[in-house]
């Protein structure tokens, strides 16, 4: 019965997007509805092959699969986003790299948000996806709820990576930083989204363990105040129900303040509050030792959520927000450095009895740095929030080089580390292919990371000190076109930090590849275990 | 430390964490967003600022395509060097009818908030097809495709009906003359009274720039952009603002 209804609904949506496909207003929702089309056909012949097949209850069966195939998307996406990078890195440096036969195809105002979204929601998203997965199931001691529910969220999420990418290739875009995608692909985010919560929420429901792990709280944080920015954000009328224009909810001032109490804070819990429940599972497990300290934990969550979301304001010092709303954004960005270090502590103490792992084992190591990556920019950030420093920073590369030192240095490598400790367990392996090619990559990402950020904070800070130079009469000293030509060596240097650490992430890619291949099988253990 | 030893209460009850943690993320958001929407002062009282016409929507939304807000604010700080640099600071208002806002993060390429009546139509039809042809030192990328782009504002009128769904105040005559108005800017041997009349000097203050944008005889995505490009920054009648100290 069931297996008809899903037959029904997928065919209903391949006829509709098929209508659409058919009325589009755009080259952009014409292949976004032919996507659409294509993905709920293969859904729909899947269904029917399997249809009525019996399927084993396995409640005592931890949830793998779904993992797995996460484990890939995230390996995957990863080098897309990080190559994608790359070249809109090149194109700055080396301008002729738009070419102009790809008729603006290929131009950098395009790529970017393929860059962005492909590195924070395709790689970041699948790894925390992933992760809350693999963590709510091991803490709670359960399968995971909802069946193939679990599926529907991993594959619902590839669909909206891939409409949202050949959206922007194609021009579509809402134009707000971040938040890119056009409306039918933000209805689709918020179905699987909800899906998400559910299947997270339904496994700490049928939990064994009476305690809910310190992860699982950050990671349902995230959730939650996820969907809240994303359903508020994105407010908008479309155009036309054929169109992949719309018209935002909010103007001007109001939505710019929208704008980023989203943007800053789909940093503070997507890539913070989630990838920091992602670090209070994977460092103790891998450094065999408890969590430092509980009761710091318990601060510096409350904290750390209540205080993330009034930071929005910074990225809008001195423009046409009023002031009241800039101050309150600045206080609160400098007090929230304190529960990002309480974070940072709590990780990093876990070593406690445990420093000597540095030494032998690179997933260590690769994890600590992340940590110190994370302290690092926690207080760049703050430092940056601050009107005086601002007034500097803002508009520069070094705003560029504040994220990637905590995108790359942070997400990246925690995800590195975690992708390591991962890849063995899920396919029963005796352990990765090669420790030695982790150290390779350990170092080609840490140098690329170095050289990425510092030659950022050159570059940005030597511009927004070439725009203010005044000579003694009070004039400018520089044009504008000054500054672009001075910046050049930085953005070689640049483009050669995001290779290094491009090559690193295919190094990685290639040693889980051999870790699934060549190593000798391990017993099993996926039943359903109280955490240890 | 009592109070902590209470929080297995929270950690016991799934429900009860969700609720909470979910009430102490909203509390930011609603000081900080809510007033905005009713205080007096968050927009200034000035006038001149109209919406704006068809064409320039439409180059508007080219401009959002092509991704532009990724290397260009239109946002002037009030510090010495940017006033110098781009002009008088920018005013909540002259945004006030940008669904979404385009005010920018980052300069890769210089603020365009009043690029509006800067430089020739010439100019930047140059300047899009190859920057580097009148800025040597530029990394814009190549926009020589928009002449090629024919726009005959067949859907014209979707946006502007929508964007005064959501506030913009376009008459129930700006909406049904859309694709009229549309083509007439383009067209200064054309009939543009009525474009006048609705956007122009004697409805908000400023002449309308109703040119041939980009030279060619067809109406082009080129016609569009510059068209937006060159009304930025012009609309606000400065003698009208006064600036207040507690905003």
């Amino acid at each position: 019965m069931w297996d008809y209804l899903k037959l029904i609904g997928l065919g209903l949506v391949a006829v509709l997007a098929a209508i659409a496909a058919n009325y589009a207003h755009d080259l952009a929702y014409q292949v976004n509805a032919i996507t659409v089309m294509l993905a709920a056909a293969i859904a729909f012949l899947w269904v029917l092959r399997t249809a009525g097949d019996v399927r084993p209850a396995l409640q005592n069966e931890y949830f793998d699969g779904v993992i797995r195939a996460g484990a890939i998307a995230t390996g995957f996406w990863g080098i897309v986003g990080f190559l994608v990078g790359l070249v809109i890195a090149l194109q700055l440096a080396f301008p002729a790299l738009n070419f102009e036969f790809l008729q603006g195809y290929g131009n950098f105002g395009r790529l970017r948000p393929l860059h962005t979204s492909a590195v924070i929601f395709a790689f970041g998203g699948n790894a925390l996806i992933m992760s809350s997965f693999y963590i709510v199931q091991r803490t709670s001691a359960a399968r995971l709820f909802g069946g193939n529910l679990g599926w529907f969220v991993f594959w619902g999420w590839q669909l909206v990576i891939v409409l949202a990418a050949t959206g922007y290739v194609l021009g579509a875009t809402q134009g707000k930083e971040y938040a890119e995608p056009v409306w039918y692909v933000d209805i689709l985010i918020t179905v699987v989204w909800v899906a998400f919560l559910i299947t997270f929420m339904g496994t700490l429901f049928k939990r064994k363990e009476p305690h809910i792990y310190v992860a699982n709280w950050f990671l349902l944080s995230m959730i939650l105040t996820v969907a809240m920015l994303h359903l508020v954000n994105n407010a908008a009328i479309p155009v036309s129900i054929f169109g992949s224009a719309q018209v935002q909810a909010y103007s001007g001032v109001q939505d710019a303040m929208v704008q980023w109490w989203y943007g800053h804070n789909a940093v503070g819990f997507f890539l913070t509050a989630g990838f920091l429940g992602m670090m209070y599972y994977f460092v103790p497990k891998q450094a065999e030792r408890p969590v430092f300290s509980y009761k710091l934990s318990i601060i510096h969550f409350w904290a750390l959520i209540f205080l993330y979301i009034w930071a929005g304001p910074h990225h809008l010092h001195y423009t046409a927000l009023p002031d009241w709303a800039s101050t309150l954004g600045m206080v609160f960005s400098i007090m929230l450095w304190m529960p990002s270090w309480g974070g940072m502590i709590n990780g990093l103490m876990t070593l406690s009895g445990a420093w000597d792992k540095l030494r032998t084992d690179p997933i260590i190591r690769m994890m600590v740095v992340s940590i110190g990556f994370y302290g690092m920019s926690t207080f760049e950030g703050p430092m940056m929030s601050i009107k005086a420093v601002n007034s500097l920073s803002h508009y520069t590369d070094w705003t560029i080089g504040h994220v990637h030192s905590g995108a790359l240095g942070w997400n990246g490598m925690i995800t590195f580390g975690v992708l390591y400790y991962l890849v063995p367990r899920l396919w029963n392996r005796q352990g990765l292919y090669s420790l030695g090619l982790v150290s390779w990559h350990f170092w080609l990402a840490t140098i690329g990371i170095v050289l990425y950020a510092s030659s950022m904070w050159v570059s940005g800070i030597m511009e927004g000190l070439m725009w203010r130079e005044v000579d003694a009469n009070g004039f400018l000293v520089n044009a504008f076109a000054d500054t672009v030509a001075a910046k050049f060596p930085m953005y070689v240097v640049r483009a050669l930090g995001g290779g290094l650490f491009l090559t690193g992430a295919l190094i990685m890619c290639y040693n889980l590849w051999m870790t699934v291949r060549a190593q000798p099988q391990q017993a099993t253990r996926h039943s359903a275990v109280p955490a240890e | 430390m009592g109070i902590l030893d209470r929080h297995k209460a929270i950690e016991t009850h799934a429900t009860l964490l969700m609720v909470l943690s979910l009430l102490v993320v909203t509390i930011g958001g609603i000081v900080q967003i809510v007033p905005l929407f009713y205080l007096e002062n968050t927009i200034e009282k000035v006038e001149g600022v109209r919406p704006y016409t068809p064409l320039e929507l439409a180059g508007r939304s080219i401009y959002i395509r092509e991704g532009c807000y990724g290397c260009h604010s239109q946002m002037i700080r009030p510090m010495r060097d940017e006033v110098e640099r781009y002009g008088h600071y920018s005013l909540a208002a002259e945004s006030m009818y940008d669904y979404p806002f385009q005010w920018g993060s980052k300069r890769t390429g210089p603020d365009l908030a009043r690029v509006g009546g800067r430089y020739s139509d010439e100019w930047h039809v140059d300047h899009f097809t190859y920057a580097r042809d009148v800025v040597p030192e530029s990394v814009m990328p190549p926009y020589g495709f928009l002449l090629g782009n024919v726009i005959d504002g067949e859907y014209i009128q979707d946006p502007v009906e929508t964007n005064r769904m959501v506030g913009v105040p376009y008459s129930d005559e700006m909406v049904q003359k859309a694709l009229v108005d549309f083509t007439a800017q383009a067209d200064p041997l054309g009939d543009y009274d009525g474009l006048e009349a609705r956007y122009g000097d004697a409805a908000f203050g400023t002449p309308i720039n109703v040119r041939n944008f980009d030279g060619q005889p067809a109406l082009t995505e080129m016609d569009a952009l510059i068209a937006y490009i060159q009304v930025l920054g012009t609309m606000v009648d400065f003698s009208t603002f006064t600036p207040v100290a507690n905003r």
